[in-house]
């Protein structure tokens, strides 16, 4: 088989908050024998907020991104929710709106760039359901994780708009009943654990307006995956990992019950059933200590 | 000729039971019953009402989707019960499917639920034309196709509450006017007929009520099965709050304005930069945790960040392509 090659757009919480995500990616696509081409031209994706205040430029910001990957005539991946909805909804746009592309292209072509709309982006964990597939990912667990209950946590922006996500990969999700890191796990040799939460928000994005509703909700999801008899949580976005994962004590007091669970990012979970050490995968990075390794 | 035909499939309904004069705590009923591909969800309400249990508790009137009465959930999913097929569920679902009101907490007896708190806020929008109409006008007020297409489909709410119930913050803050009277405001805020413009975004913009306690899970925009988009009209309103000047500075408007900034600077964001260009002299009050990420390795000076490559273009971009002017 061909090697698999991607565009690997990081986010900026990969080189910051959440080093241990980018060092547990890295991990796991040499394991899996993936090559990653770093789009280290790549801005931040808004996150959301930028394209509250100004939409123009973070279409153009992002279609900056999207340009880059095309360069290099590869499929995008990411490996962030929040990055991959605003990516994959300004190629929605722009691919569904020819006047928009052209306002758009005529700014990125006052910096010799060009978005033409050819490269498809995709959440490293629909790359490898959808191109590696979870039979093969079974074969190369060397280190099942079959002591473990795990639960899922799937983060909004990988699931909904359901709609668009399902553009982006061809393993369809139900946004109500989502599949792909529960079938994950079971690759893993783990257990998934089933509990309410585990498709709904982590409160992440209203952190700083907020803070009251974002601790409930996630206090809300991390006591929902301890009532489910979780080991531990899992998750393919590192905001969500953020906030689950560093200040449980603020979850605590919101929700009136001291909630706290080791929580994995996606990429560690499937690097440690593929061999991968702690410290590869960066374990050493977490608040809530990982002490079941 | 269409060859369609029908199929039957066994399904079990776990279905939410509760009278709020009689029931101390809700329970589930189960109700096995032989469903065909033909039928709708409101057709199953009917059957378990007229062949199980007469005391059996719904709402429904128009059975056309347009008069909002009979949303309910399906296995966490708000629906219209006279419209969604049944084999759509059954597929999507499988052959266990859970039948319970829009709100747990709200309801009154079964489907039924109390709804004032949907209506409150609904009223709280001003959800109507604020006009200074002669009562005997010389002209017509005539709203070009142009303009009539900036209201995005707004106007296609039928009020069912499905989008209301199914945001998370709602339950939590009730303060929070939601998604419905967004997207309700949002429709005549997009009205160029409309005179009460600035007033009603004032209101959208005070904080814990309005538009900045949205946590963009797109809950809405799942829910709502007519396709208003909700939080396409919450974004919408909240670059509105920029471009007419009724932004305030607050820590979620300088939280949004500071990516501009950390883009133009970095490319990439200053983590930390952010937050103390969003909380200000308030920032003090994350210190505690961010003690606890520097001992993990999880925060960067903002010396030691790696700006991205070719970030000259992004400095071009963010001159030549910034459109909002706050």
């Amino acid at each position: 088989m061909e090697k698999l090659k991607y565009a690997l757009f990081t986010g900026c919480t990969a080189k910051q908050s959440t080093p241990e995500q980018m060092m547990s990616t890295l991990a796991v696509a040499d394991k899996l024998g993936i090559e990653l081409v770093e789009l280290t031209e790549a801005s931040c994706c808004g996150a959301s907020h930028l394209q509250d205040y100004d939409d123009f430029l973070s279409l153009v910001l992002n279609a900056r991104n999207i340009a880059y990957a095309e360069k290099h005539g590869l499929t995008m991946v990411t490996i962030c929710n929040t990055c991959q909805l605003n990516t994959a909804m300004t190629k929605h746009r722009l691919d569904n709106n020819e006047e928009l592309k052209a306002r758009v292209n005529e700014k990125l072509g006052e910096v010799g760039l060009n978005y033409k709309g050819t490269s498809q982006i995709t959440h490293f964990l629909y790359a490898i359901i959808d191109d590696i597939g979870l039979d093969k990912v079974k074969e190369m667990v060397v280190t099942p994780l079959s002591q473990f209950n795990i639960a899922p946590f799937y983060g909004c922006h990988n699931i909904r708009p359901s709609e668009l996500q399902n553009e982006t990969h061809k393993t369809a999700e139900n946004p109500y009943n989502p599949r792909s890191l529960d079938d994950l796990i079971i690759a893993c040799g783990g257990t998934s654990v089933d509990y309410e939460e585990k498709n709904k928000c982590c409160g992440f994005h209203v952190e700083l307006q907020a803070p009251h509703t974002s601790a409930v909700l996630a206090g809300n999801a991390v006591a929902g995956a301890m009532d489910g008899n979780a080991d531990w949580m899992v998750t393919p976005c590192p905001l969500c990992h953020l906030k689950l994962d560093t200040q449980t004590d603020h979850l605590s007091a919101a929700i009136g019950r001291d909630v706290a669970l080791p929580v994995l990012h996606m990429q560690q979970m499937l690097g440690l059933a593929l061999g991968c050490s702690k410290e590869e995968l960066g374990l050493q990075h977490h608040v809530e200590k990982v002490d079941f390794v | 000729m269409s060859t369609n035909t029908i199929t039957t499939q066994k399904v079990n309904f776990k279905v939410f039971r509760f009278n709020a004069d009689e029931d101390y705590l809700p329970y589930y009923e189960d109700y096995n019953m032989e469903v065909t591909s033909e039928e709708v969800v409101l057709d199953i309400l009917n059957r378990i009402k007229w062949d199980h249990d007469g005391s059996f508790s719904y709402r429904r009137s128009c059975r056309h989707g347009i008069c909002g009465a009979c949303a309910i959930k399906v296995n966490g999913r708000s629906t219209l019960a006279c419209k969604e097929s049944m084999k759509d569920m059954v597929d999507l679902f499988g052959s266990e499917l859970i039948i319970e009101p829009l709100s747990k907490k709200r309801a009154v007896k079964d489907m039924i639920i109390d709804k004032g708190d949907f209506w409150e806020k609904h009223d709280a929008i001003h959800p109507y034309l604020i006009s200074d109409v002669h009562e005997n006008p010389e002209h017509e007020h005539i709203v070009t196709p142009a303009e009539a297409e900036e209201l995005n489909d707004a106007d296609l709410c039928i009020q069912c509450g499905a989008c209301h119930y199914a945001c998370p913050v709602v339950e939590i803050n009730e303060d929070f006017f939601g998604p419905a009277a967004f997207a309700k405001a949002y429709r005549f805020e997009a009205d160029v007929r409309d005179d009460a413009h600035d007033e009603r975004l004032q209101e959208l913009h005070q904080e814990k009520q309005g538009l900045w306690d949205c946590v963009k899970c797109f809950e809405c925009a799942e829910a709502c099965p007519k396709d208003v988009n909700p939080i396409d009209k919450i974004t919408k309103l909240h670059q509105m709050l920029f471009q007419e000047g009724v932004a305030t500075s607050n820590v979620a408007t300088r939280h949004a304005v500071g990516f501009k900034h950390s883009i133009a600077k970095n490319g990439v964001l200053d983590e930390g930069g952010m937050v103390l260009y969003s909380e200000r002299a308030a920032v003090v009050k994350h210190i505690p945790l961010a003690l606890k990420m520097f001992r993990k390795g999880k925060i960067v000076p903002p010396w030691g960040i790696t700006k991205s490559e070719n970030l000259d273009e992004i400095q071009k971009l963010v001159k030549s392509s910034s459109t909002a002017k706050f």
